[in-house]
Protein backbone atom coordinates (compact mmCIF):
# COMPACT_ATOMS: atom_id res chain seq x y z
CA UNK A 1 0.00 0.00 0.00
CA UNK A 2 1.09 3.43 -0.76
CA UNK A 3 0.39 5.46 2.51
CA UNK A 4 2.50 2.92 4.31
CA UNK A 5 5.48 3.56 2.35
CA UNK A 6 6.16 6.74 2.86
CA UNK A 7 5.83 8.91 6.05
CA UNK A 8 2.72 10.70 6.96
CA UNK A 9 2.99 14.29 8.43
CA UNK A 10 -0.57 13.99 9.68
CA UNK A 11 -2.70 10.85 10.80
CA UNK A 12 -6.31 11.26 11.73
CA UNK A 13 -7.89 8.63 13.19
CA UNK A 14 -11.51 7.78 13.85
CA UNK A 15 -12.72 11.20 13.60
CA UNK A 16 -16.37 12.90 14.63
CA UNK A 17 -17.12 15.79 15.07
CA UNK A 18 -20.58 17.50 15.42
CA UNK A 19 -22.36 20.75 15.32
CA UNK A 20 -25.35 21.04 17.63
CA UNK A 21 -26.59 17.87 17.31
CA UNK A 22 -25.57 17.25 13.91
CA UNK A 23 -23.07 14.53 13.31
CA UNK A 24 -20.84 16.05 10.83
CA UNK A 25 -17.84 13.94 10.30
CA UNK A 26 -18.45 10.33 10.78
CA UNK A 27 -14.97 8.90 12.17
CA UNK A 28 -12.94 9.61 9.59
CA UNK A 29 -9.34 8.35 9.05
CA UNK A 30 -7.22 9.40 7.12
CA UNK A 31 -3.33 10.11 6.14
CA UNK A 32 -1.66 13.03 4.32
CA UNK A 33 2.07 12.05 3.03
CA UNK A 34 4.82 14.87 4.10
CA UNK A 35 6.16 16.81 1.51
CA UNK A 36 3.35 16.03 -1.55
CA UNK A 37 0.43 18.08 -2.19
CA UNK A 38 -2.69 16.60 -1.05
CA UNK A 39 -6.55 17.20 -2.00
CA UNK A 40 -9.64 16.95 -0.59
CA UNK A 41 -12.71 16.58 -2.43
CA UNK A 42 -16.19 16.48 -2.08
CA UNK A 43 -19.67 17.98 -2.81
CA UNK A 44 -20.60 20.67 -1.12
CA UNK A 45 -21.52 20.74 2.64
CA UNK A 46 -19.64 16.93 2.96
CA UNK A 47 -17.57 18.71 5.69
CA UNK A 48 -14.31 19.46 4.04
CA UNK A 49 -13.66 22.89 5.57
CA UNK A 50 -14.73 21.30 8.62
CA UNK A 51 -11.93 18.49 8.32
CA UNK A 52 -9.21 21.29 7.86
CA UNK A 53 -10.54 23.68 10.86
CA UNK A 54 -9.95 20.30 12.84
CA UNK A 55 -6.42 19.97 11.35
CA UNK A 56 -5.40 23.50 12.46
CA UNK A 57 -6.92 23.05 15.73
CA UNK A 58 -9.62 25.69 14.93
CA UNK A 59 -12.25 23.08 16.01
CA UNK A 60 -12.02 20.30 18.71
CA UNK A 61 -13.31 16.55 17.68
CA UNK A 62 -15.64 14.88 19.56
CA UNK A 63 -14.13 11.72 19.39
CA UNK A 64 -10.91 10.90 17.33
CA UNK A 65 -7.16 11.56 17.08
CA UNK A 66 -5.26 14.51 14.52
CA UNK A 67 -1.61 13.61 15.18
CA UNK A 68 0.74 16.05 13.54
CA UNK A 69 4.37 14.55 13.46
CA UNK A 70 3.21 12.23 15.33
CA UNK A 71 1.55 13.84 18.49
CA UNK A 72 -1.87 13.98 18.82
CA UNK A 73 -3.49 17.55 18.60
CA UNK A 74 -6.94 17.10 20.08
CA UNK A 75 -5.22 16.31 23.44
CA UNK A 76 -3.37 19.71 23.32
CA UNK A 77 -3.42 22.67 25.57
CA UNK A 78 -3.94 26.15 23.68
CA UNK A 79 -0.12 26.83 24.42
CA UNK A 80 0.83 23.49 22.96
CA UNK A 81 -0.95 23.96 20.44
CA UNK A 82 0.48 27.04 19.11
CA UNK A 83 3.49 26.00 19.00
CA UNK A 84 2.45 23.51 16.75
CA UNK A 85 0.55 26.10 15.06
CA UNK A 86 3.82 28.26 14.45
CA UNK A 87 4.70 25.16 11.70
CA UNK A 88 1.31 25.77 9.67
CA UNK A 89 0.21 28.09 7.20
CA UNK A 90 -3.52 28.61 6.33
CA UNK A 91 -4.91 30.32 3.34
CA UNK A 92 -8.33 30.90 3.93
CA UNK A 93 -11.64 30.86 1.45
CA UNK A 94 -11.55 34.85 1.45
CA UNK A 95 -8.08 35.23 2.13
CA UNK A 96 -9.15 36.40 5.67
CA UNK A 97 -6.63 39.39 5.87
CA UNK A 98 -7.18 41.96 7.87
CA UNK A 99 -8.95 44.87 7.10
CA UNK A 100 -7.58 47.52 9.85
CA UNK A 101 -3.92 46.47 8.17
CA UNK A 102 -1.65 47.06 5.37
CA UNK A 103 -1.07 44.09 3.00
CA UNK A 104 2.63 43.97 4.75
CA UNK A 105 1.95 44.28 8.17
CA UNK A 106 -0.98 41.54 7.61
CA UNK A 107 2.20 39.38 6.59
CA UNK A 108 4.38 41.13 9.40
CA UNK A 109 1.47 39.84 11.22
CA UNK A 110 2.91 35.95 12.23
CA UNK A 111 6.42 37.38 12.02
CA UNK A 112 6.37 39.86 14.77
CA UNK A 113 4.18 37.65 16.84
CA UNK A 114 6.44 34.58 17.10
CA UNK A 115 9.94 36.21 16.65
CA UNK A 116 11.66 39.23 18.06
CA UNK A 117 13.39 40.56 15.03
CA UNK A 118 14.04 44.30 14.52
CA UNK A 119 11.95 46.00 12.56
CA UNK A 120 14.26 46.36 9.46
CA UNK A 121 14.56 42.73 9.51
CA UNK A 122 10.84 41.93 9.66
CA UNK A 123 10.30 44.31 6.31
CA UNK A 124 13.16 42.11 4.57
CA UNK A 125 11.11 39.26 4.87
CA UNK A 126 7.89 40.58 4.29
CA UNK A 127 9.23 41.71 0.83
CA UNK A 128 10.62 38.57 0.02
CA UNK A 129 7.19 36.98 0.42
CA UNK A 130 5.21 39.51 -1.22
CA UNK A 131 7.78 38.82 -3.74
CA UNK A 132 7.42 35.22 -3.90
CA UNK A 133 3.94 35.73 -4.49
CA UNK A 134 4.10 38.43 -7.39
CA UNK A 135 2.84 40.76 -5.19
CA UNK A 136 5.77 43.08 -4.77
CA UNK A 137 4.89 46.82 -4.71
CA UNK A 138 1.86 46.10 -3.50
CA UNK A 139 2.93 46.42 0.60
CA UNK A 140 0.59 50.08 1.45
CA UNK A 141 -1.96 48.56 -0.09
CA UNK A 142 -4.86 47.84 1.80
CA UNK A 143 -6.78 44.71 1.37
CA UNK A 144 -9.81 46.59 0.26
CA UNK A 145 -8.07 48.02 -2.76
CA UNK A 146 -6.75 44.56 -4.26
CA UNK A 147 -8.61 41.74 -6.27
CA UNK A 148 -10.10 38.99 -4.97
CA UNK A 149 -6.65 37.04 -6.35
CA UNK A 150 -4.41 39.67 -5.26
CA UNK A 151 -5.88 39.06 -1.60
CA UNK A 152 -5.79 35.18 -1.86
CA UNK A 153 -1.97 35.52 -2.72
CA UNK A 154 -1.23 38.19 -0.16
CA UNK A 155 -3.59 35.73 1.55
CA UNK A 156 -0.76 32.90 1.10
CA UNK A 157 2.01 35.08 1.65
CA UNK A 158 1.17 35.51 5.41
CA UNK A 159 0.72 31.43 4.95
CA UNK A 160 4.15 31.24 4.26
CA UNK A 161 5.34 34.08 6.34
CA UNK A 162 6.86 31.84 8.57
CA UNK A 163 8.01 29.28 6.47
CA UNK A 164 5.59 26.79 7.73
CA UNK A 165 5.80 22.80 7.13
CA UNK A 166 2.52 22.33 6.11
CA UNK A 167 0.34 24.21 4.31
CA UNK A 168 -3.49 24.42 4.26
CA UNK A 169 -5.70 25.96 1.20
CA UNK A 170 -9.57 26.18 1.44
CA UNK A 171 -10.65 26.57 -2.07
CA UNK A 172 -7.75 28.92 -3.38
CA UNK A 173 -9.02 28.79 -6.58
CA UNK A 174 -13.11 29.07 -6.04
CA UNK A 175 -14.14 32.66 -7.55
CA UNK A 176 -10.94 33.30 -9.24
CA UNK A 177 -10.82 33.48 -13.12
CA UNK A 178 -9.14 30.67 -15.23
CA UNK A 179 -5.78 32.52 -15.49
CA UNK A 180 -5.32 33.56 -11.82
CA UNK A 181 -6.73 30.31 -10.79
CA UNK A 182 -3.75 28.92 -13.13
CA UNK A 183 -1.19 30.89 -11.33
CA UNK A 184 -2.16 30.48 -8.12
CA UNK A 185 -2.03 26.49 -8.87
CA UNK A 186 1.49 27.04 -10.43
CA UNK A 187 2.42 28.99 -6.84
CA UNK A 188 1.26 25.70 -5.42
CA UNK A 189 3.29 23.31 -6.99
CA UNK A 190 6.48 25.76 -6.47
CA UNK A 191 6.04 25.54 -3.06
CA UNK A 192 5.82 22.11 -2.57
CA UNK A 193 9.08 21.55 -5.34
CA UNK A 194 11.21 24.20 -4.00
CA UNK A 195 10.89 24.18 -0.66
CA UNK A 196 9.17 20.59 0.30
CA UNK A 197 6.12 22.29 2.18
CA UNK A 198 3.36 19.43 3.01
CA UNK A 199 0.32 20.68 1.48
CA UNK A 200 -3.20 20.24 1.95
CA UNK A 201 -5.95 21.73 -0.48
CA UNK A 202 -9.61 21.49 -0.43
CA UNK A 203 -11.17 21.84 -3.93
CA UNK A 204 -13.95 21.79 -6.18
CA UNK A 205 -12.27 22.51 -9.45
CA UNK A 206 -11.23 19.52 -11.42
CA UNK A 207 -8.28 20.40 -13.34
CA UNK A 208 -6.65 22.04 -10.76
CA UNK A 209 -6.86 18.75 -9.09
CA UNK A 210 -5.46 17.32 -11.68
CA UNK A 211 -2.38 19.13 -11.92
CA UNK A 212 -1.40 19.73 -8.41
CA UNK A 213 -2.07 16.68 -6.49
CA UNK A 214 -0.27 13.85 -5.36
CA UNK A 215 -2.76 12.00 -3.02
CA UNK A 216 -6.55 12.69 -3.10
CA UNK A 217 -8.85 12.17 -0.66
CA UNK A 218 -12.27 12.27 -1.47
CA UNK A 219 -15.28 12.96 1.15
CA UNK A 220 -18.74 12.30 1.17
CA UNK A 221 -21.36 12.98 3.51
CA UNK A 222 -18.68 12.81 6.21
CA UNK A 223 -17.06 9.61 5.37
CA UNK A 224 -13.99 8.83 3.34
CA UNK A 225 -14.98 7.17 0.12
CA UNK A 226 -11.64 7.11 -1.60
CA UNK A 227 -8.40 8.09 -0.66
CA UNK A 228 -5.19 7.12 -2.81
CA UNK A 229 -2.75 8.59 -5.46
CA UNK A 230 -4.15 10.56 -8.93
CA UNK A 231 -4.10 7.26 -10.70
CA UNK A 232 -6.03 5.35 -8.62
CA UNK A 233 -8.42 7.93 -8.50
CA UNK A 234 -8.57 7.81 -12.74
CA UNK A 235 -9.26 4.39 -12.39
CA UNK A 236 -11.39 4.17 -9.43
CA UNK A 237 -14.78 2.47 -9.56
CA UNK A 238 -16.51 3.80 -6.96
CA UNK A 239 -19.61 5.26 -8.33
CA UNK A 240 -19.64 7.49 -6.11
CA UNK A 241 -16.13 8.97 -7.15
CA UNK A 242 -17.13 8.05 -11.16
CA UNK A 243 -19.81 10.69 -10.68
CA UNK A 244 -17.89 13.23 -9.02
CA UNK A 245 -14.95 12.94 -11.66
CA UNK A 246 -17.92 12.82 -14.48
CA UNK A 247 -19.70 15.85 -13.50
CA UNK A 248 -16.80 17.57 -15.56
CA UNK A 249 -19.17 17.97 -18.92
CA UNK A 250 -21.56 19.44 -17.17
CA UNK A 251 -19.44 22.23 -15.60
CA UNK A 252 -19.28 23.56 -18.90
CA UNK A 253 -21.95 26.34 -19.60
CA UNK A 254 -25.15 25.49 -21.88
CA UNK A 255 -25.52 25.92 -25.00
CA UNK A 256 -28.92 27.98 -25.20
CA UNK A 257 -30.45 24.91 -27.05
CA UNK A 258 -29.38 22.33 -24.69
CA UNK A 259 -30.71 24.43 -21.55
CA UNK A 260 -33.88 25.03 -22.89
CA UNK A 261 -33.90 21.01 -22.98
CA UNK A 262 -32.84 21.10 -19.58
CA UNK A 263 -35.11 23.16 -18.52
CA UNK A 264 -37.83 20.93 -20.55
CA UNK A 265 -36.77 17.95 -18.56
CA UNK A 266 -36.39 16.48 -22.23
CA UNK B 1 -45.65 12.06 20.13
CA UNK B 2 -44.49 14.08 23.03
CA UNK B 3 -47.45 15.69 25.58
CA UNK B 4 -47.70 19.35 25.74
CA UNK B 5 -45.76 18.73 29.44
CA UNK B 6 -42.98 17.00 28.05
CA UNK B 7 -42.39 19.67 25.21
CA UNK B 8 -42.86 22.69 27.75
CA UNK B 9 -40.24 20.89 29.94
CA UNK B 10 -38.38 20.16 26.65
CA UNK B 11 -38.07 23.51 26.03
CA UNK B 12 -37.41 25.15 29.14
CA UNK B 13 -34.70 22.76 29.56
CA UNK B 14 -33.06 23.55 26.19
CA UNK B 15 -33.37 27.30 26.97
CA UNK B 16 -31.57 27.10 30.40
CA UNK B 17 -28.81 24.82 28.36
CA UNK B 18 -28.07 28.07 25.87
CA UNK B 19 -28.53 30.39 28.59
CA UNK B 20 -25.82 28.67 31.02
CA UNK B 21 -23.43 28.09 27.65
CA UNK B 22 -24.07 32.55 27.41
CA UNK B 23 -22.82 32.97 30.49
CA UNK B 24 -19.99 30.15 30.39
CA UNK B 25 -19.45 32.42 27.30
CA UNK B 26 -19.74 35.70 28.44
CA UNK B 27 -17.17 34.65 31.68
CA UNK B 28 -14.63 33.56 29.41
CA UNK B 29 -14.37 36.28 27.63
CA UNK B 30 -14.22 38.55 30.86
CA UNK B 31 -11.44 36.12 31.64
CA UNK B 32 -9.45 36.14 29.10
CA UNK B 33 -10.11 40.14 28.34
CA UNK B 34 -8.75 40.66 31.92
CA UNK B 35 -5.73 38.24 31.39
CA UNK B 36 -4.35 39.06 28.63
CA UNK B 37 -4.95 43.34 29.77
CA UNK B 38 -2.92 42.78 32.67
CA UNK B 39 -1.47 39.33 33.57
CA UNK B 40 0.23 38.35 29.90
CA UNK B 41 1.92 41.86 30.05
CA UNK B 42 3.40 41.34 33.37
CA UNK B 43 4.52 37.68 31.57
CA UNK B 44 6.36 40.01 29.33
CA UNK B 45 3.70 39.50 25.83
CA UNK B 46 3.14 43.11 25.50
CA UNK B 47 -0.18 45.05 24.88
CA UNK B 48 -0.54 46.65 21.15
CA UNK B 49 -0.14 50.26 22.23
CA UNK B 50 -0.90 51.95 18.47
CA UNK B 51 -3.70 49.87 18.16
CA UNK B 52 -4.81 50.92 21.98
CA UNK B 53 -3.66 54.63 21.20
CA UNK B 54 -6.17 54.19 17.75
CA UNK B 55 -8.70 52.75 20.11
CA UNK B 56 -8.69 55.98 22.35
CA UNK B 57 -8.68 58.68 19.35
CA UNK B 58 -11.68 56.47 18.03
CA UNK B 59 -13.52 56.07 21.22
CA UNK B 60 -12.51 59.02 23.10
CA UNK B 61 -11.08 62.06 21.34
CA UNK B 62 -13.64 61.46 18.50
CA UNK B 63 -16.69 61.82 20.94
CA UNK B 64 -15.69 64.87 22.71
CA UNK B 65 -17.74 67.02 20.52
CA UNK B 66 -21.17 65.16 21.14
CA UNK B 67 -20.54 64.56 24.72
CA UNK B 68 -19.75 68.60 25.04
CA UNK B 69 -22.95 69.55 23.33
CA UNK B 70 -24.79 66.86 25.09
CA UNK B 71 -23.85 67.97 28.63
CA UNK B 72 -23.79 71.29 27.72
CA UNK B 73 -27.71 70.47 27.07
CA UNK B 74 -28.35 68.82 30.08
CA UNK B 75 -26.60 71.13 32.32
CA UNK B 76 -28.43 74.16 30.81
CA UNK B 77 -32.10 71.73 31.43
CA UNK B 78 -31.17 70.62 35.13
CA UNK B 79 -30.63 74.14 35.97
CA UNK B 80 -33.73 75.21 34.48
CA UNK B 81 -35.77 72.33 35.80
CA UNK B 82 -34.20 72.63 39.73
CA UNK B 83 -35.15 76.57 39.06
CA UNK B 84 -38.87 75.35 38.57
CA UNK B 85 -38.51 74.17 41.83
CA UNK B 86 -36.61 76.05 44.10
CA UNK B 87 -37.92 79.57 43.18
CA UNK B 88 -40.97 78.68 45.01
CA UNK B 89 -38.95 78.69 48.45
CA UNK B 90 -37.16 81.29 47.21
CA UNK B 91 -33.81 79.41 47.42
CA UNK B 92 -32.46 79.56 43.79
CA UNK B 93 -29.03 79.69 44.87
CA UNK B 94 -28.86 76.36 45.58
CA UNK B 95 -29.48 75.64 41.72
CA UNK B 96 -25.58 75.33 41.88
CA UNK B 97 -25.81 72.33 44.70
CA UNK B 98 -28.34 70.65 42.30
CA UNK B 99 -26.75 71.21 39.28
CA UNK B 100 -23.24 70.35 40.37
CA UNK B 101 -24.27 67.22 42.47
CA UNK B 102 -26.16 65.54 39.77
CA UNK B 103 -24.01 66.20 37.29
CA UNK B 104 -21.01 64.47 39.14
CA UNK B 105 -22.66 61.75 40.99
CA UNK B 106 -24.90 60.72 38.45
CA UNK B 107 -25.73 62.31 34.98
CA UNK B 108 -21.65 62.88 33.60
CA UNK B 109 -20.74 59.04 33.78
CA UNK B 110 -24.20 57.73 32.80
CA UNK B 111 -24.39 60.25 29.39
CA UNK B 112 -20.68 59.31 28.87
CA UNK B 113 -21.74 55.79 28.92
CA UNK B 114 -24.64 55.92 26.61
CA UNK B 115 -22.93 57.97 24.03
CA UNK B 116 -19.89 55.84 24.55
CA UNK B 117 -22.25 52.51 24.31
CA UNK B 118 -24.22 53.94 21.47
CA UNK B 119 -20.72 55.02 19.45
CA UNK B 120 -17.96 52.41 20.55
CA UNK B 121 -19.98 49.41 21.59
CA UNK B 122 -21.96 48.96 18.52
CA UNK B 123 -18.20 49.91 16.52
CA UNK B 124 -16.89 46.72 18.86
CA UNK B 125 -19.37 44.31 18.01
CA UNK B 126 -19.47 45.54 14.45
CA UNK B 127 -15.87 45.51 13.70
CA UNK B 128 -15.57 41.80 16.11
CA UNK B 129 -18.54 40.50 13.93
CA UNK B 130 -17.69 40.85 10.80
CA UNK B 131 -14.51 39.82 11.63
CA UNK B 132 -15.72 36.79 12.79
CA UNK B 133 -17.74 36.39 9.98
CA UNK B 134 -14.74 36.80 7.32
CA UNK B 135 -13.11 34.40 9.38
CA UNK B 136 -10.47 36.81 10.35
CA UNK B 137 -10.57 35.85 13.61
CA UNK B 138 -9.78 31.55 12.81
CA UNK B 139 -6.81 33.80 10.96
CA UNK B 140 -5.90 35.03 14.17
CA UNK B 141 -6.05 31.79 15.76
CA UNK B 142 -4.60 30.15 13.19
CA UNK B 143 -1.30 32.63 13.23
CA UNK B 144 -1.21 31.58 17.11
CA UNK B 145 -2.80 35.28 17.85
CA UNK B 146 -4.74 35.32 20.90
CA UNK B 147 -8.01 37.18 19.06
CA UNK B 148 -9.00 38.62 22.55
CA UNK B 149 -5.46 39.62 23.28
CA UNK B 150 -5.65 41.47 20.13
CA UNK B 151 -8.74 42.78 19.45
CA UNK B 152 -10.26 42.91 22.82
CA UNK B 153 -7.52 44.62 25.69
CA UNK B 154 -6.46 47.77 23.23
CA UNK B 155 -10.34 48.60 23.35
CA UNK B 156 -10.90 47.84 26.88
CA UNK B 157 -8.05 50.09 27.76
CA UNK B 158 -9.09 52.45 25.84
CA UNK B 159 -12.63 52.74 27.38
CA UNK B 160 -11.02 52.02 30.99
CA UNK B 161 -9.14 55.26 30.80
CA UNK B 162 -11.32 57.53 28.38
CA UNK B 163 -14.36 56.73 30.08
CA UNK B 164 -14.01 58.45 33.23
CA UNK B 165 -11.58 61.32 30.95
CA UNK B 166 -14.73 62.16 28.93
CA UNK B 167 -16.92 61.54 32.35
CA UNK B 168 -14.35 64.56 33.96
CA UNK B 169 -14.87 66.48 30.59
CA UNK B 170 -18.69 65.87 30.44
CA UNK B 171 -19.20 67.05 34.20
CA UNK B 172 -17.05 70.24 33.34
CA UNK B 173 -19.45 71.26 30.66
CA UNK B 174 -22.60 70.36 32.09
CA UNK B 175 -21.71 72.36 35.49
CA UNK B 176 -20.92 75.05 32.78
CA UNK B 177 -24.01 75.04 31.21
CA UNK B 178 -25.87 75.38 34.09
CA UNK B 179 -23.89 78.15 35.40
CA UNK B 180 -24.20 79.78 31.83
CA UNK B 181 -27.97 79.05 32.65
CA UNK B 182 -28.18 80.61 36.09
CA UNK B 183 -26.43 83.77 35.51
CA UNK B 184 -28.23 84.99 32.80
CA UNK B 185 -31.91 83.79 32.66
CA UNK B 186 -31.70 83.06 36.20
CA UNK B 187 -29.87 85.79 37.25
CA UNK B 188 -27.39 84.57 39.41
CA UNK B 189 -24.31 86.57 40.12
CA UNK B 190 -21.75 84.24 38.60
CA UNK B 191 -19.11 84.97 41.55
CA UNK B 192 -22.00 83.40 43.99
CA UNK B 193 -22.61 80.51 41.70
CA UNK B 194 -19.05 79.98 41.52
CA UNK B 195 -18.83 79.78 45.53
CA UNK B 196 -21.73 77.80 46.20
CA UNK B 197 -20.36 75.45 43.63
CA UNK B 198 -17.54 75.05 44.84
CA UNK B 199 -18.65 74.37 48.25
CA UNK B 200 -21.11 71.99 47.12
CA UNK B 201 -19.08 69.40 45.63
CA UNK B 202 -17.27 67.31 47.59
CA UNK B 203 -14.14 65.24 46.27
CA UNK B 204 -15.97 62.10 47.29
CA UNK B 205 -19.19 63.22 44.62
CA UNK B 206 -16.18 63.09 41.72
CA UNK B 207 -15.06 60.29 42.51
CA UNK B 208 -17.74 58.43 43.07
CA UNK B 209 -18.61 59.28 39.58
CA UNK B 210 -15.15 58.42 38.31
CA UNK B 211 -15.41 55.04 39.88
CA UNK B 212 -18.76 54.39 37.97
CA UNK B 213 -17.63 55.36 35.05
CA UNK B 214 -14.48 52.88 35.15
CA UNK B 215 -16.83 50.17 35.55
CA UNK B 216 -19.47 51.35 32.40
CA UNK B 217 -16.26 51.11 29.91
CA UNK B 218 -15.85 47.82 31.12
CA UNK B 219 -19.28 46.93 30.75
CA UNK B 220 -19.57 48.60 27.26
CA UNK B 221 -16.01 46.66 25.89
CA UNK B 222 -17.31 43.11 27.01
CA UNK B 223 -20.84 43.44 25.93
CA UNK B 224 -19.60 44.34 22.21
CA UNK B 225 -16.91 42.09 22.16
CA UNK B 226 -19.06 39.50 23.84
CA UNK B 227 -21.72 40.21 20.83
CA UNK B 228 -19.13 40.28 18.19
CA UNK B 229 -17.62 37.19 18.94
CA UNK B 230 -21.25 35.59 18.92
CA UNK B 231 -21.45 36.42 15.29
CA UNK B 232 -21.73 32.80 13.37
CA UNK B 233 -22.87 33.59 10.26
CA UNK B 234 -22.79 36.65 7.75
CA UNK B 235 -23.75 40.42 7.29
CA UNK B 236 -27.13 40.34 8.53
CA UNK B 237 -26.32 38.68 12.06
CA UNK B 238 -23.49 41.52 12.52
CA UNK B 239 -26.39 43.68 12.43
CA UNK B 240 -28.25 42.06 14.69
CA UNK B 241 -25.77 41.39 17.21
CA UNK B 242 -24.87 45.62 16.92
CA UNK B 243 -27.46 46.68 17.99
CA UNK B 244 -28.33 44.11 20.48
CA UNK B 245 -25.00 44.95 22.03
CA UNK B 246 -26.09 48.79 22.22
CA UNK B 247 -29.13 47.58 23.91
CA UNK B 248 -27.79 45.14 26.32
CA UNK B 249 -24.80 48.17 27.11
CA UNK B 250 -26.78 50.33 27.67
CA UNK B 251 -29.24 47.97 30.10
CA UNK B 252 -25.99 46.89 31.93
CA UNK B 253 -25.07 49.97 32.32
CA UNK B 254 -27.96 50.84 34.28
CA UNK B 255 -28.19 47.98 36.11
CA UNK B 256 -24.39 48.79 37.15
CA UNK B 257 -25.15 52.12 37.49
CA UNK B 258 -28.03 50.95 40.67
CA UNK B 259 -25.34 48.60 42.32
CA UNK B 260 -22.79 51.25 42.55
CA UNK B 261 -25.34 54.23 43.46
CA UNK B 262 -26.59 51.58 46.09
CA UNK B 263 -22.74 50.92 47.45
CA UNK B 264 -21.55 54.81 47.65
CA UNK B 265 -25.04 55.77 49.17
CA UNK B 266 -23.97 53.10 52.34
CA UNK B 267 -20.45 52.98 52.24
CA UNK B 268 -19.33 56.25 51.74
N1 LIG C 1 -20.67 27.03 12.23
C1 LIG C 1 -21.51 26.05 11.87
N2 LIG C 1 -22.59 25.76 12.62
C2 LIG C 1 -23.43 24.76 12.27
N3 LIG C 1 -23.30 24.01 11.18
C3 LIG C 1 -22.25 24.24 10.39
C4 LIG C 1 -21.31 25.27 10.67
N4 LIG C 1 -20.37 25.28 9.71
C5 LIG C 1 -20.72 24.30 8.85
N5 LIG C 1 -21.85 23.66 9.25
C6 LIG C 1 -22.50 22.53 8.58
O1 LIG C 1 -21.55 21.51 8.45
C7 LIG C 1 -21.63 20.91 7.17
C8 LIG C 1 -20.25 20.86 6.56
O2 LIG C 1 -19.80 22.16 6.36
P1 LIG C 1 -18.43 22.50 5.66
O3 LIG C 1 -18.27 23.97 5.68
O4 LIG C 1 -17.37 21.68 6.28
O5 LIG C 1 -18.72 22.01 4.18
P2 LIG C 1 -17.76 22.02 2.93
O6 LIG C 1 -17.54 20.61 2.57
O7 LIG C 1 -16.57 22.86 3.20
O8 LIG C 1 -18.69 22.71 1.84
P3 LIG C 1 -18.29 23.77 0.72
O9 LIG C 1 -17.64 22.98 -0.36
O10 LIG C 1 -19.61 24.32 0.29
O11 LIG C 1 -17.40 24.79 1.33
C9 LIG C 1 -22.61 21.74 6.37
O12 LIG C 1 -23.75 20.95 6.13
C10 LIG C 1 -22.96 22.92 7.21
O13 LIG C 1 -24.35 23.10 7.21
MG1 LIG D 1 -15.87 24.91 2.57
Amino acid sequence: MMSAVMENAIEVTGLRTHYGQREILKGISIAIPRGKTSVILGGSGCGKSTLLKHLIGLLRPTAGKIAINGRDIAAMDEEELNRVRRKMGMLFQGAALLNSLTVAENVALPIREHARLNESTVMIMVRMKLDLVGLSGFENFYPSQLSGGMKKRAGLARAIALDPELLFFDEPSAGLDPVTAAGLDDLILKLRNVFGITIVVVTHELPSVFTIADYVIMLDAGEVIFSGILDDLRNSQNERVRMFLERRPETKTYSPDDYFRFIVGD
Amino acid sequence: MPSKTEAFFGSVGRRVILFGRDVHYASKIINDAFYWTFVSPVKGKPVRVRATISEIVKAGYNAVPIVAVISLFVGIILALQAAYQLKRVGALIYVANLVGVSITRELGPILTAIIVAGRSGSAFAAEIGSMKSAEEVDALVTMGINPVRFLVTPKLLALMFMLPALTVFADMIGIFGGFLLSTTVIGIHPYNYFQQSVNALLVKDVMTGLVKAWAFGIVITIVGAYQGFKVEGGAEEVGRRTTASVVASIFLVIVFDLFFTTLFYYFT
